[in-house]
């Protein structure tokens, strides 16, 4: 064998032991572009949304008489119908709808946890309960329901999350049972067993490690999902109430203006599909760097 | 295949039920007794009293809801409180147009999403790989509502090719090209999210069909690319989009609603829109029922079709 090849090959093992799984998985995310500048416009908008106050000094609820002013000096995107600065609300609706995303995905998972964990882990008649539970909530039409939901009261942002959480989680919900299903059988749950672990042990201290990886690629996807649908739910007018701005009711409002004014509808609908685009695209080089299956 | 055809088929009845008893008691709870909404506000007690018995909600919910499920079940399906006339012929003058604008975006779609799909898995060339994943991000990620907005704000008002809304031109409701000129943007925005979803499904189907042994044998048997594409690969490739179509029936669903509201379109998701606003109940648990019935459909539809494409599911 050649000096160098051997050198190389020297290198490649010491390179392998090095590589922490983290490690690994950052190596192909890094590979991945599209992920990779979706996490930096992504960060942008947060970054701007989380600076909204400092970025423009209006008062994003303030109407004033200067109303759909085109853009200019002292309102770099003009004003809408009621004479609010368009930036500032956009940025302040940012903070909502981000919100609304990110909460409304944690619950989703926590609630997919919830019912698919057990539903997997012990099977039989509980599965069998549970499964026709995430069957039944699959046959329902979110939209809709999600609709009459929020007729009902005056929605408020925390009862938003609830009802977009409460009607998402069963996409999880059947993840987390097919992972729990295939990795209960596992040498190191038998292992756990015979160390006298209990059940809730080995599902919370044993398996659920072992389900990062899908539980943080359907809760990314989860976020893109839970924007959507509040803009939709907003955009009928039952979603974040006016004058609190969300992109979505921003986009109801703009609908009277598509004629003379399209910009108001064209900057708010254009962020939320930069949003999720960026989000998807993050999970989808989060898979590619997290799911050993398709490693190299 | 008959066995299971029945099972499944009866699985959806209960799955059908759960629904409804759901929706039935989410509506009891709503605000404001719907005999005080189909009176109006000018009504005394006596009349509220004398309307809520005619109406049957003087009666507790249990045995309300019986009472709706044996009517749904004779084709009495109540009567409309906003329009005062039978639910079942409100139904009846909707339903046929969300039915139209959903074949013609899945059409369009299948039409669409098949050859995206191919060009973007053969392709060796990176733009048009980069491209492709581009396109079809963007279209599961643009809001539906949006997208209307946007081919509403392009091609009515500014370029002016495109009606801008509702089914046909009054005066003109008979003329198939005016029709298809309206069915173009509410079907077009409707199928747009399933063009980028089935395309990159059919991409990374066939991807993984065309590492496969028997496509190499195929290769070498000396058969030209574009047969092995088509004969040998594509018929596998396209197995699981069929079972994908089916389980989308929520989402279409949904879909369908928004894209015809943006449109003015007048189908059932607007009617479940505006019934929602005037809070008329017996028409708002009417289409969200047949909207459910739907998604089961297609769900159980997709069953069915995959058990029928793919022979070594069959006895399962």
């Amino acid at each position: 064998m050649p000096a160098v090849t051997q050198n190389q090959t020297e290198k490649a093992i010491k390179l392998r032991k090095t590589l922490t799984p983290a490690g690994r998985a950052w190596r192909t995310f890094r590979r991945h572009h599209l992920a990779l500048a979706s996490a930096f416009i992504l960060a942008l908008l947060v970054l701007a949304s989380a600076l909204a106050p400092v970025i423009s000094s209006y008062d994003p609820d303030a109407a004033s008489l200067n109303i759909l002013a085109p853009p200019s000096p002292e309102h770099p995107l003009g004003t809408d119908d009621v004479g609010r600065d368009l930036l500032s609300r956009l940025l302040h609706a940012g903070r909502i709808s981000l919100s609304v995303g990110f909460g409304a995905a944690v619950l989703t998972v926590v609630i997919g946890v919830l019912v698919g964990a057990p539903a997997g882990y012990y099977g039989g008649r509980l599965d069998a309960l549970l499964s026709g539970l995430i069957n039944v909530m699959l046959a329902i039409p979110i939209l809709p329901l999600a609709l009459v939901l929020s007729s009902f009261v005056q929605t408020n942002l925390t009862f938003v999350i609830f009802i977009i959480g409460g009607l998402s989680w069963p996409a999880v919900a059947r993840i987390m049972r097919a992972e729990f299903l295939s990795l209960r059988e596992r040498e190191f749950v038998d292992a756990a067993r015979v160390l006298g672990a209990g059940s809730g042990r080995i599902i919370f201290i044993h398996i659920l490690p072992n389900t990062l990886a899908p539980i943080i690629v359907a809760a990314t996807l989860q976020v893109a999902n839970a924007i959507l649908l509040e803009s939709a739910l907003s955009f009928l007018g039952y979603g974040v109430q006016p004058p609190q701005a969300s992109w979505g009711n921003m986009l109801q409002d703009a609908q009277r203006y598509l004629r003379t004014v399209p910009e108001l509808a064209i900057y708010p609908g254009a962020l939320i599909s930069l949003t999720v685009i960026s989000i998807n695209f993050l999970g989808d080089g989060l898979r590619e760097a997290l799911d050993p299956r398709l490693q190299v | 295949m008959n066995r299971y055809l029945i099972r499944r088929t009866l699985l959806a009845i209960p799955t059908l039920l759960v629904v409804s008893v759901l929706l039935f008691g989410l509506l009891q709870l709503a605000p404001g007794g719907p005999a005080a909404l189909y009176a109006g506000p000018d009504a005394g007690p006596e009349d509220l009293e004398r309307i809520s018995r005619l109406l049957g909600t003087d009666q507790p919910a249990p045995v309300q809801y019986l009472r709706w499920l044996g009517g749904v079940l004779r084709g009495d399906w109540g009567i409309s409180f906003r329009y005062r006339e039978p639910v079942v012929g409100v139904l009846a003058g909707r339903l046929p147009n969300t039915v139209q604008l959903m074949a013609a975006a899945l059409l369009i779609a299948l039409l669409l999403s098949v050859p995206f799909g191919v060009v973007s898995a053969v392709s060796r060339w990176r733009p048009v790989q980069y491209l492709a994943s581009i396109a079809a991000m963007l279209g599961v990620s643009i809001p539906t509502f949006w997208l209307g907005m946007m081919v509403l704000l392009v091609f009515s008002v500014r370029l002016r090719i495109l009606p801008s809304g509702g089914m046909a031109t009054i005066g003109l409701e008979h003329d198939p090209v005016d029709r298809i000129l309206h069915l173009i943007g509410p079907a077009s925005v409707l199928a747009t999210m399933y063009i980028a979803a089935w395309s990159r499904y059919v991409r990374s189907s066939l991807l993984e069909v065309l590492h496969q042994d028997y496509i190499r044998l195929a290769r070498a048997k000396g058969l030209s690319e574009w047969t092995v594409l088509t004969q040998h690969a594509l018929r596998n490739a396209l197995l699981p989009l069929v079972t994908l179509i089916g389980l989308q029936g929520s989402s279409l669903v949904g879909g369908a609603m928004i894209t015809e509201v943006v449109f003015a379109w007048p189908g059932m998701g607007r009617l479940l829109a505006e019934a929602l606003s005037s809070r008329d109940y017996p028409v708002l648990m009417a289409a969200f029922m047949i909207m459910a019935v739907l998604t089961v459909l297609g769900n159980l539809l997709a069953d069915l079709a995959y058990g029928w494409v793919d022979p070594r599911i069959r006895l399962s």
